[in-house]
C-alpha cells in the first residue's frame, strides 16, 4: 500500500522545523558575531511563524499569545540587547572556533542524526505537528550544544544557549502544544531575564579581558 | 498555617527590593530580619507538617514533609548568611588586602550585594514550596541568574571567569531540565488529556499510567539537567570555580543550600519515575551518578591547594553521597539522606564562613600560605577545624550520623557493594580533606612573626558558632518533631 501523502500543513511544519536546524548550522559557521545574532533572530521568527500556523490550523488560540510574546522577546528584544551590547563595547570578531569549519559542520551533522533518530522514535500523545518535527527539535537542541562547545567566544556561546531554547520551544510545540500559556509566558520571561544576565556577564568578561574570546579564561583549573 | 506558608515567601523578595534602594546599614538590617524571620517561620511548620503531612496555600504553594526539609536547609543557610554578610560587609580589608572590591565608603556594593543575596534566598525558598514542576524549574533558573551575577560581583579576573562558566553551564543544564519537564507533560497527556497542570500530586496520582519510554527519557534528562546545578559528575565543572571565586557569603549559599535545592528537584522527578518505571531504573541512574561524583571528588580533594576550592570538591563529594543514599531502598537510608541535607548545610556554611574570615583577616586562602590561623583567629580557627572534621564525617557531628544511617540502609537493603564503595571513598575524602586543611590551620606562624589575635567581625564568628552548634545537635540528638518530619518525608518519597 502506498504511504499517504503529507498534508500541506505537515509539509509546511516539516520545512519550518528543518529551517530551524539549518539556521543553527549557519550560526555555527557564521564568522561575524552580528551575523550570528541576526541568524538567531531569523530562527526565532521561524519558530514564531510555526506557532501561528499551528494555532491557525488547529484552533489553538493560546499559541497566538505565545507567538506574540515570542516575537517581541526573541525576534526583537533579545537580538537588540545583544547587538547593543556589541555596539557599546565596539567589538565583533571573526572565526572563533576550536576546530575547522568543515570539521565543525561534520560534527554537527553527526550530532543531528543522533538527535533525530533518538527523539524521533519516541511515542507522542498529543501531537499537532508531524512526528518528524520532534526528531528535528532534538537535533536542533544537540547542535546548539555543539555551537556552545566549539565556538570560542562569549557571544556565540550565549547564542548557542538561546538557540537551544528555540529547539526546546519547537519540541514543546510538538509534544505539548496545549501547555498552559501562563507557563510558556513564564519560560519566555525567564529567558529575557537570562539574556540580561548573559549581557551583563559578557560585558564583565570584555571589561576584564579586552576580548570576547573565551581562550583567555583558563586561569581556574584543578 | 496557610498564612505562615505565604509569609515565608515574602521576606526575601521584599528585602531584595528594599535593599537595592536603601543605605548599606539599613540594607544589612533588612537582610538579617528577612533571613532570620524566614527561618523562624519555616521552623513553625515542622510540627504541623510532621503531623498532617502537608500544608497547602492557594494553588501555588504546597509544603509537604519532603519539601519542608529542604525549605529548612535553605532558610537556615539564608539566615546564617544574612548575619554573616552584615559582618562581612562591615569589617575592614585584611592584612593581605583580602576583601571584597568596591566596598569603600559610599559604595553601592553592599546594598546591591544584599539585594542579590535576598533574591537568591527568596528563589530557593520558593523552589522548595511550589506545587508545580514547571514553576520549580523557573525558580531554580532564577537562582542561577541571580547567583551568577553575585559570583561576578568582586570584579576580579577569577570571578568573571567563574561567573561566565557558571551561567553558561548551569543554564544549558537547566535547558535540558526544561526539555525534561516538557517531555513529562507529554507523558501525562495520555492520562490527563491535552491540558492539565503539572502539580506534584496530580502527576503522582497518574504516574503509574504514564508512557514508560517518555518518562525514562524525561527522568534521565532531569537528573542530567538539575544534576548540573547539583554538581554531579561529569556536569559539575562550573562548581569548583564558582564556589572558590564567589564572595564568601555567596559560596555558603551555593554550597549549603542551592545544591540541595537542585537535589530536591531531582527527587521530585525520582518520585514520579519510580511510580511509572518501578524502583530499578531510577535508583540505578542515581547510583551511577552518585558513585561517579563521589569517586571523582574523593580523588580531587587530595590535590587541592586552595581552601575554598577544597570545600567546593567536598560539596561534590556530599552530593554524590546524597545520590547514592537516595538509590538505597531502605527508609533509614532516606532518613540519612535528608539528615545529611541539613547537616551539610550547617557544616558547609561554617566552613565557608571560616574560609571567608581567614581571607578577610590574612588575605589568602592558599593552604600552603596559611600558618598560625588558630593563633590569629581565636574563634574562627578552632571552629573551622571542627567544621572540617564534621564535614569529614567524624562524630559527634550530624554528618557522621547521617552517613551511618545511609550505609546502614544500604547494607540492610541489599546494596552491599555500593555501601562498601561509599565507605571506602568517604575515607579517601576524609584523608584529603582533613590532612591539608587541618595542617594549614594548626601549624603555628613562623617564629618572630607578630601575631595579632582578632576576629574580623563578631557577627561573622557568631554565625559560625550557631551553625557549628546545630551541626553538633544534629549528631547528638535530633529533636523529636524534626525526627518525625524526616521519617515522614522518607515514607513520602517511598510511597507506592
Amino acid at each position: 500500500m502506498m504511504p499517504a501523502s503529507p498534508t500541506p500543513f505537515a509539509g509546511v511544519a516539516d520545512v519550518a522545523a528543518v529551517l530551524v536546524l539549518l539556521t543553527e548550522m549557519a550560526m555555527l559557521r557564521a564568522p561575524m558575531l552580528r551575523s550570528q545574532v541576526r541568524l538567531y533572530a531569523f530562527q526565532s521568527l521561524v519558530v514564531t511563524v510555526l506557532a501561528v500556523v499551528v494555532g491557525a490550523t488547529h484552533h489553538l488560540d493560546t499559541l497566538y499569545v505565545l507567538a506574540a510574546i515570542s516575537f517581541l522577546l526573541k525576534v526583537v528584544l533579545v537580538p537588540l540587547i545583544i547587538l547593543r551590547m556589541l555596539g557599546s563595547i565596539d567589538a565583533d570578531m571573526a572565526g572563533s572556533h576550536s576546530v575547522g569549519v568543515a570539521t565543525m559542520l561534520l560534527i554537527a551533522v553527526a550530532t543531528s542524526v543522533f538527535g533525530f533518530f533518538t527523539l524521533g522514535s519516541l511515542p507522542v500523545h498529543e501531537s499537532v505537528l508531524p512526528g518528524a518535527a520532534l526528531g528535528v527539535a532534538g537535533a536542533a537542541i544537540l547542535v546548539a550544544f555543539v555551537l556552545v562547545v566549539l565556538r570560542t567566544d562569549v557571544v556565540s556561546q550565549a547564542i548557542g544557549f538561546f538557540a537551544m531554547e528555540n529547539g526546546v520551544s519547537l519540541a514543546s510545540m510538538v509534544v505539548a502544544p496545549k501547555l498552559p500559556v501562563i507557563l510558556d509566558a513564564a519560560f519566555l520571561f525567564d529567558l529575557l531575564v537570562a539574556v540580561v544576565a548573559f549581557a551583563v556577564l559578557m560585558r564583565v568578561h570584555h571589561g576584564r579581558n579586552r576580548t570576547l574570546s573565551t581562550s583567555v579564561i583558563d586561569r581556574l583549573k584543578g | 498555617m496557610e498564612e505562615v506558608v505565604v509569609a515565608i515567601a515574602l521576606p526575601g523578595l521584599l528585602a531584595g527590593l528594599v535593599s537595592w534602594w536603601v543605605p548599606a546599614r539599613a540594607a544589612k538590617a533588612v537582610t538579617v530580619v528577612a533571613g532570620v524571620s524566614s527561618f523562624v517561620l519555616s521552623l513553625a511548620l515542622v510540627s504541623p507538617v510532621a503531623r498532617q503531612g502537608y500544608i497547602a496555600a492557594g494553588g501555588l504553594f504546597r509544603v509537604d514533609s519532603l519539601g519542608l526539609v529542604f525549605l529548612i536547609a535553605s532558610t537556615f543557610v539564608y539566615a546564617l548568611t544574612a548575619v554573616f554578610s552584615a559582618g562581612y560587609l562591615s569589617s575592614p580589608a585584611g592584612e593581605g588586602g583580602g576583601a571584597f572590591k568596591g566596598g569603600g565608603a559610599g559604595s553601592r556594593y553592599g546594598p546591591r550585594f544584599l539585594a542579590g543575596l535576598n533574591l537568591f534566598g527568596w528563589a530557593m525558598i520558593v523552589a522548595t514550596m511550589v506545587n508545580n514542576l514547571a514553576i520549580l524549574w523557573i525558580a531554580i533558573e532564577v537562582t542561577t541568574i541571580v547567583s551568577a551575577l553575585l559570583v561576578s560581583m568582586d570584579d576580579t579576573d577569577g570571578s568573571a571567569e567563574a561567573a561566565w562558566k557558571y551561567v553558561l553551564i548551569a543554564s544549558l543544564g537547566l535547558g535540558i531540565a526544561l526539555f525534561a519537564t516538557i517531555l513529562l507533560y507529554d507523558a501525562g497527556t495520555g492520562v490527563f488529556g491535552p491540558v492539565y497542570s503539572l502539580t506534584f500530586m496530580k502527576l503522582l496520582s497518574g504516574a503509574h499510567r504514564f508512557a514508560p519510554e517518555t518518562v525514562r527519557l524525561a527522568y534521565v534528562l532531569a537528573v542530567l539537567g538539575f544534576g548540573t546545578k547539583m554538581g554531579l559528575f561529569p556536569v559539575h565543572t562550573w562548581l569548583p570555580d564558582a564556589h572558590s571565586e564567589a564572595p564568601t557569603p555567596v559560596s555558603a549559599m551555593l554550597s549549603g543550600a542551592l545544591l540541595a535545592v537542585s537535589f530536591y528537584a531531582i527527587l521530585r522527578y525520582f518520585q514520579i519515575a519510580e511510580r511509572t518505571l518501578g524502583a530499578g531504573f531510577p535508583r540505578e541512574v542515581l547510583l551511577g551518578f552518585g558513585v561517579a561524583s563521589l569517586a571523582f571528588a574523593a580523588l580531587s580533594v587530595l590535590a587541592q591547594r586552595d581552601l575554598k576550592r577544597l570545600l567546593a570538591y567536598s560539596s561534590i563529594e556530599h552530593m554524590g553521597i546524597l545520590a547514592i543514599g537516595a538509590s538505597f531502598a531502605a527508609p533509614v537510608a532516606i532518613v540519612g539522606v535528608l539528615l545529611q541535607v541539613l547537616a551539610h548545610a550547617a557544616a558547609k556554611s561554617t566552613a565557608f564562613f571560616g574560609a571567608g574570615s581567614i581571607w578577610k583577616r590574612l588575605g589568602t586562602k592558599e593552604l600552603g600560605q596559611l600558618r598560625g590561623v588558630v593563633g590569629a583567629l581565636p574563634w574562627t580557627g578552632p571552629m573551622l577545624v571542627l567544621a572540617i572534621l564534621g564535614l569529614s564525617g567524624l562524630p559527634p557531628f550530624g554528618i557522621f550520623r547521617s552517613e551511618f544511617l545511609i550505609v546502614d540502609g544500604g547494607l540492610s537493603s541489599g546494596g552491599d557493594w555500593p555501601a562498601a564503595i561509599l565507605v571506602v571513598l568517604v575515607v579517601v575524602a576524609f584523608l584529603g580533606l582533613t590532612w591539608s586543611s587541618t595542617k594549614a590551620m594548626l601549624t603555628p606562624a613562623p617564629e618572630g612573626t607578630p601575631v595579632v589575635r582578632a576576629e574580623p567581625s563578631g557577627l561573622m564568628a557568631a554565625s559560625m558558632l550557631v551553625a557549628l552548634v546545630v551541626l553538633a545537635v544534629l549528631g547528638v540528638h535530633v529533636p523529636g518533631d524534626l525526627s518525625h518530619l524526616l521519617a515522614r518525608a522518607a515514607a513520602e518519597l517511598r510511597a507506592p
